[in-house]
């Protein structure tokens, strides 16, 4: 397992892996909105939590695609489908690495954005604790979508089609306990329950993942 | 005799060829009546005038929206479990019924809101559960429509409605946690009156409720039937082909 991470980490970060794409679309997202919503510092610092929280989505949503698609193109799924290592755990240990690739960097350049977007003084400590719990669930969900899309040509976009809907809970319970959190209210309740989500999505996901895995692969 | 049996897809088109003429002359006969009696036979509400009508549409279609998807997801699991192709294909043939129906559902409603509410459109709980049922249903058809292999389509599209089944609960739960805490006391009144209603309109109500299932009833079991024949021909000219 810690091999097949291993791997996967080395594969990410060298040349041409796309480790900082992820995190260049967040950063470019978030200079975006000032330009398209308008400059007023209270417009922005009242919506740059939903704001940060739908970046970095949008950006876990498009590093997804390399998930698996490239294991799948030159055989190694089908190794790792015949594998000892059941394809359950291999599963997990790539969304493990997708996140530390996508969701680690965004976790931590979060509060920088926030910076820029004029987030209030209470709401970085929420936002960071928000996502920290939230993107191990885009990470994890986000598996099931590119093993159910692994097969299909072209599927990038019927993935975000998938997954997105699948994305609604986290993203709900996540951008609220970052936005109470901003307007000095306790985020604890979203944040509870955005845990519970996170905790539910890594037991029971992989599961899903490699049934559909299998099946595509068959 | 068993319910299995009708797996059988030549004892299920024989069954189905029986009983649709009966099945869509209910739910003809339930959905005019409903529908002509809501429509002409009763009283306008002294509050909402003559759009309270407009109920006779828009919740008969939200029930279904919603059982259609719980259709699926019962004849997904089926299919999972003792891999039955009609009940895949039922399935597949539910899915473009019951978005149907979300989309009625949903254009009834922004259209009784505008006067009622005001708006078109809210993020009210219920509004935004049924538009993120309306992605499920979208992606649910375009997962069909884009794998080639008929089972493994049958089979992924069978754990997406599982799993968008798990999400679709929570994102119901999550959205009502999430309106709550955006404005409290929301002025807008949820669509709840359904049950405060009184006799007169809650007579052609069910009725119109009763022939909106009976119709969905007759479409799936008529779109099933063209899916099974659709298989069927793709395997008699794949065999010609062979042969040739």
């Amino acid at each position: 397992m810690i091999a097949l991470l291993h791997r996967d980490l080395m594969l990410a970060f060298r040349a041409g892996g796309g480790f900082g794409l992820g995190l260049a679309f967040f950063l470019i997202v978030t200079v975006l909105v000032p330009f398209s919503v308008g400059p007023q510092s209270e417009l922005l610092s009242t919506i740059a939590p939903g704001v940060l929280w739908l970046g970095a989505l949008l950006a876990c949503l498009l590093s997804l695609d390399r998930l698996l698609a490239l294991d799948f193109e030159d055989g190694t799924l089908d190794l790792l489908a015949t594998a000892p290592l059941p394809l359950e755990a291999a599963l997990s240990i790539k969304a493990l690495s997708h996140w530390l690739t996508t969701g680690l960097p965004l976790v931590l350049a979060a509060p920088v954005l926030g910076l820029m977007l004029n987030l209030a003084p209470d709401g970085y400590l929420w936002l960071i604790a928000s996502l920290a719990l939230g993107t191990p669930a885009l990470s994890v969900i986000g598996a099931f979508g590119a093993a159910l899309t692994v097969g299909i040509k072209r599927g990038g976009l019927l993935m975000s089609l998938l997954v997105l809907p699948l994305y609604v809970p986290t993203l709900i319970f996540g951008a609220e306990a970052a936005r109470r959190g901003a307007m000095g209210l306790d985020g604890t309740t979203p944040l509870i329950l955005l845990a519970g989500i996170t905790l539910g999505t890594i037991a029971l996901m992989p599961f899903a993942s490699a049934a559909v895995l299998r099946m595509t692969l068959r | 005799m068993s319910l299995w049996e009708y797996a059988n897809p030549v004892k299920f088109l024989g069954l189905s060829a029986r009983v649709q003429p009966y099945l869509w002359a209910a739910a003809a006969i339930c959905v005019v009546v409903g529908l002509v009696w809501g429509f002409f036979a009763t009283p306008d509400d002294f509050r909402q005038g003559s759009t309270v009508k407009i109920i006779y549409l828009h919740v008969p279609a939200a029930l279904m929206a919603i059982n259609a998807w719980f259709m699926m997801l019962v004849a997904s699991l089926i299919w999972l479990i003792r891999r039955h192709h009609v009940s895949a294909l039922a399935a597949k043939a539910a899915a473009p019924v019951g978005i149907t129906m979300t989309v009625i559902a949903l254009v009834t409603g922004a259209i009784w809101g505008q006067p009622m509410w005001g708006t078109w459109w809210a993020w009210d709980p219920r509004l935004t559960s049924f538009l993120i049922l309306f992605l499920f249903y979208l992606g649910y058809i375009a997962l069909w429509e884009a794998v080639d292999d008929p089972d493994t389509a049958a089979d992924l599209t069978s754990v997406l409605c599982l799993v968008g089944s798990v999400f679709a609960v929570l994102s119901r739960y999550a959205v009502k946690f999430w309106n709550q805490g955006l404005h409290q006391g929301t002025s807008v009144p949820v669509a709840t009156g359904g049950r405060t209603v009184s006799d007169v309109f809650f007579y052609p109500l069910v009725i119109s409720m009763v022939g909106f299932g009976l119709l969905f009833l007759a479409l799936v079991l008529y779109r099933t039937g063209t899916e099974i024949r659709l298989r069927r021909a793709r395997a008699l000219l794949a065999r010609s082909k062979k042969e040739a």
